[in-house]
């Protein structure tokens, strides 16, 4: 017989468990979907809870969240063994199936939640710019508004008020998009590492957390790229509010692991000895230490002490970054690190990423690469700072 | 005229509305024939016995199940393998060790009168009445037969490896060949003709034995009345058919 994957195997670990079963592509779907409800979440801030500070991001966060939901469902299609047959889960769904209803979930949320509000959002705009342009892009602005051509003041406010419904139901869909994918996980009686009822609690804060980080991130990168000022009000409350969705995400993380350290179940020992060997880079250097710890403590920094504004904005990209990192670095270790120990608890493997396969690295960074370039189609079709301008 | 919300969703609704004629039709161009079968689902209810004093650790049923089932030869898919424990101090620290399955056998490794116990502990799905695996299928594939056998529609599998994740004992694998999930489905093949499966059928001291619970002549009935039985993993109440007997607290 041929060895192959056996020699990465320490202890003893079921035969079957030998090949990983779940890649890098696995890691990117749930940091990807986090990205997507987080962003939205903070978008709803200003429309349902009128906080007006972060108004200028709000479109921008919208179409963040459109072009990574957009992307969300490659990694997983890419790694099923017959992608052909992954529409059965619409005609034919499990109802037992975590996943199944997950399908359900996105469509959901990308069609009556996401794409709707967009649509609300900029069918003024839409409109006017149909007029004004002339050749595809008039036939594709035309297509776009669904030939709803009404900008009367009457029906503008329609708008406005349907697009606030909307995002009153978009907010707890999307805590669902996101508690969901860490129900997959959570609900995994199999697995100690995942099975836990705070997953999807832990999964969704950690989703405001990267969602808000890269609202962040883009809307100063936008205004970089621009040339147009940025506004120090509206990050200072977006930091502010990161920090307070970070406190509570990392406290449920550190509930549930000392939870785990206080019961030692039978998994425990096993665990243990993981987290403090094959994860301990991964989980305490990368996530728990510069992804979380530092950039929270960058950010109470700058609420105690007053900084000029190019050291906050300098901070902000710094602490966006290892955020983003450090949410990365969870998803990681939670796909990842649930499938280096055996079911037996008396055996570990590694997991050994390729590079230039179907589920290797290339393809990750490729699938991480493409929201932003779809993210670059929609501010360039659906400009969302100075379409009033252009326009008229 | 400008046009409004109001007259698109009218007329997406109307176009909306012509889809249920043609799925009508569709439905109605498929033709059904049902044939009646030899073998009845409804009265059969299969599990299995494994008598890890009677093991020997010769490996039969790993080679039969591996040809009867054309299961790949990598050392890391199993429809059925078997442990070797060795268990010298506490039962929380046996030492484990399943080389190629049991494929080849078990080469010596313990010195006969070392103060410990050793035994072996033949593997393979546990066909659970409340399976986890069956239970995250997101389309069905998988799923528990009215006759208590948990199978795999490989024409239907999309191959996400959810349920292998699910699977608390390490019964399931991708076989690369169809890149769809298998597992033992005791020989269905077979056990619906009236044979036995190919592991017990291969086993030279009885340790495995098909057994099917609603037939009331079946001497598992008998057995299980006078051994003292356990199941793996109790503690995740999968509601496992495959009864162990002689079953060590260290197995895991």
């Amino acid at each position: 017989m041929e060895e192959g994957l056996l020699h990465a195997v320490q202890g003893f670990m079921y035969p079957n468990e030998v090949e990983l079963q779940w890649s890098i592509l696995i890691v990117l779907y749930p940091f990807t979907t986090g990205l997507v409800a987080g962003a939205f979440i903070l978008a709803s801030l200003e429309r349902v809870f009128n906080v007006a500070a972060v108004k200028p991001t709000y479109r921008l966060a919208l179409l963040s969240a459109l072009a990574f939901l957009l992307v969300a469902p490659l990694p997983l299609q890419l790694h099923l063994g017959h992608p052909e047959r992954s529409f059965e889960m619409y005609l034919t769904p499990h109802t037992s199936s975590a996943m199944a209803m997950f399908g359900f979930i996105y469509l959901w949320y990308l069609m009556a939640v996401l794409v709707l509000e967009i649509w609300l959002d900029y069918r003024k705009d839409m409109v006017l710019l149909a007029r004004s342009e002339t050749g595809w892009k008039k036939t594709l602005y035309r297509v776009l508004t669904l030939g709803v051509d009404n900008i009367s003041e009457e029906s503008l406010r329609i708008d406005d008020k349907l697009g606030r419904f909307i995002t009153i139901v978009g907010i707890p869909s999307a805590f669902l998009l996101h508690g969901y994918v860490g129900f997959i996980f959570g609900s995994i009686k199999a697995n100690p590492w995942w099975s836990t009822p705070v997953m999807p609690i832990v999964f969704l804060f950690s989703a405001i957390v990267s969602g808000i980080a890269l609202v962040l991130l883009m809307y100063m990168l936008v205004s970089f790229l621009k040339g147009i000022p940025i506004d120090m009000p509206c990050v200072d409350t977006i930091a502010r509010y990161l920090m307070y969705a970070f406190l509570i995400d990392f406290s449920l993380e550190m509930l549930d692991l000392i939870h785990r350290i206080y019961e030692a179940d039978e998994s425990f020992k096993s665990l243990d000895f993981m987290v403090h060997t094959r994860l301990y880079t991964s989980q305490i250097l990368v996530q728990i230490i510069f992804g979380t710890i530092v950039p929270i403590s960058m950010l109470a920094f700058i609420q105690v002490v007053k900084l000029s504004e190019a050291a906050r904005k300098g901070i902000y990209v710094l602490a966006g970054m290892l955020t983003l990192m450090g949410i990365f670095a969870m998803r990681w270790n939670v796909v990842i690190g649930g499938q280096l120990f055996s079911k037996s608890f008396l055996g570990y493997t590694t997991y050994k990423m390729a590079f230039a396969t179907k589920e290797g690295l290339l393809p990750a960074i490729l699938l991480m690469l493409l929201p932003f370039g779809i993210l670059w189609v929609l501010v360039k079709l659906l400009p969302p700072f100075d379409v009033e301008k252009a326009a008229v | 005229m400008s046009s409004d919300r109001r007259d698109f969703l009218l007329t997406a609704g109307k176009l909306l509305v012509l889809t249920a004629p043609a799925a009508a039709y569709l439905e109605a161009m498929e033709t059904g024939k049902a044939v009646e079968p030899a073998y009845k689902t409804a009265e059969h209810y299969w599990g299995m016995i494994v008598d890890v004093e009677k093991c020997i650790g010769c490996g039969n049923c790993v080679r039969a199940c591996k040809t009867e089932n054309d299961v790949p030869l990598e050392p890391y898919f199993f429809r059925t393998w078997v442990e070797r424990y060795h268990v010298a101090g506490a039962a929380e620290h046996p030492d484990v060790d399943s080389p190629d399955g049991g494929f080849n056998g078990f080469p010596e490794k313990y010195a006969a009168g070392d103060g410990a116990k050793s035994f072996f502990v033949p593997k393979l799905c546990n066909q659970c009445a409340h399976s986890p695996c069956t239970q995250v299928c997101p389309v069905g594939a998988t799923f528990e037969s009215p006759d208590g056998a948990v199978l795999v529609d490989k024409t239907y599998c999309l191959g996400c490896r959810y349920c292998v994740q699910a699977c608390p004992y390490g019964c399931r694998f991708i076989d690369p060949r169809t890149k769809t999930v298998d597992k033992c489905n005791l020989c269905y093949h077979r056990i619906t003709k009236g044979l036995t499966t190919a592991c017990c059928e291969s086993c030279p001291t009885g340790a495995r034995q098909l057994v099917d619970l609603k037939d009331p002549k079946d001497p598992v009935h008998e057995f299980l009345r006078t051994h003292k039985i356990q199941v793996l993993k109790p503690q995740l109440a999968t509601g496992a058919k495959v009864f162990y007997n002689g079953l060590d607290g260290s197995v895991r």
